[in-house]
């Protein structure tokens, strides 16, 4: 099953030396993202599935297992959808349009 | 009768009416360095009160180590503050608000006040508060973000003679023509003294660390972004606030360098601050 990632509307965000920080607007949480995370996040999209994102933005530029790297984006990104910065779902994500 | 008081900070007066005797002399003493004359119109207009009831007994407040929580929330048109020993609210629309201590002579209250009104208030114009000590030396100004604990007071009791307190505590920083510019506070930490009612263009950006010996690393702009957002005073719940005092942030860091100080509590820590 494709899963679709769409960056939260309720953040700040800027990329730093390429590197994102985040923060929430609801509570002020502050998030970092080391490099591979940040490329997820800037192509949180609503529409590119997460497998095709990891294909093209981690497994094209860092040397990883692309199991190990869906993996470990999944994971990723159901923690920040945690914490209210991140949305996930099976379908594309309409509002992020 | 009524008496006006106006304490000016970072260049944003307050007005301050109260008809409690104990109040307005207790105020203008604290807070003479920042007393300005009363203009004809200030943009923030508070009617203090004093009135203990409705509030709970203070010896029963922060019993077990609880701390005080402080409340500040947007209700559509005002701002509205609350904690164990005041309440109160404030319209931007028409610069006016009232707030209720539960005691005159608690200067700690109209302080706490001060510093949630002056939080929302330095946002706007591209400033903001933080937790950090500062100071000027030979006309430039530096800020020195820690949280409790990190040295702030202990480096600012050992300031030189060459240099002015600007704040052990809280400092206000606002963009300025061509950067940022640091200015005094009375808002006060372990030292219990208001700083200097001065400013300078802010130079440098010092976060404090204590260690076995004075040295200085620079940090990246995302460290340095970081480590300053978690020493911004956020008392306010709003979405545009918080994402303007980010935007202020990361570009502040952006034009001030940002290091780590690494320091013994000893004066030779400042030989190594220019």
């Amino acid at each position: 099953m494709s899963i679709y990632i769409a960056r939260s509307p309720a953040v700040a965000a800027r990329s730093l030396d390429g590197e994102m920080i985040i923060m929430s607007t609801k509570d002020s949480k502050l998030f970092t993202l080391n490099e591979v995370a940040t490329e997820i996040w800037q192509a949180a999209d609503g529409r590119t599935p997460l497998a095709q994102i990891v294909q093209e933005k981690v497994c094209a530029k860092f040397e990883t297992e692309p199991e190990t790297a869906y993996a470990d984006a999944e994971d990723m990104c159901r923690r920040l959808a945690e914490h209210g910065i991140l949305t996930i779902s099976s379908q594309p994500i309409e509002s992020a349009r | 009768m009524t008496s006006d008081t106006v304490i000016e900070i970072a260049g944003i007066p307050i007005l301050l009416r109260s008809h409690d005797s104990v109040f307005e002399p207790a105020v203008r003493k604290y807070y003479a360095d920042f007393i300005t004359p009363v203009a004809s119109v200030a943009p923030v207009e508070l009617t203090v009160e004093v009135d203990a009831s409705g509030f709970p007994d203070p010896e029963t407040v922060g019993a077990g180590g609880a701390v005080p929580v402080v409340d500040v929330a947007w209700t559509g048109d005002r701002w509205r503050l609350e904690r164990f020993d005041f309440r109160g609210e404030w319209s931007p629309g028409t610069g006016r608000g009232q707030v209720c201590l539960a005691q005159p002579q608690a200067l700690q209250s109209i302080d706490s006040v001060l510093r949630i009104l002056h939080s929302i208030l330095a946002v706007p114009p591209g400033g903001c508060l933080v937790h950090a000590a500062s100071a000027v030396r030979n006309g430039s100004a530096f800020l020195f973000p820690g949280v409790s604990g990190a040295g702030k007071s202990t480096l600012s009791g050992l300031i030189p003679s060459d240099a002015t307190l600007l704040t052990d505590e809280i400092s206000y920083v606002r963009q300025a023509e061509g950067g940022y510019r640091a200015f005094g506070t009375p808002f006060a930490g372990n030292l219990g003294a208001p700083g200097k009612n001065v400013s300078a263009p802010l130079k440098a950006v010092y976060l404090l660390n204590k260690g076995p010996r004075n040295k200085i690393d620079p940090l990246s702009r995302k460290e340095a972004a970081t480590a300053l957002l978690r020493n911004v005073l956020f008392f306010a719940k709003d979405p545009e606030l918080i994402r303007t005092v980010f935007e202020t942030v990361c570009r502040l860091v952006a034009s001030v360098p940002v290091y780590r100080l690494t320091f013994l509590p000893t004066p030779e820590v400042w030989e190594i601050i220019a």
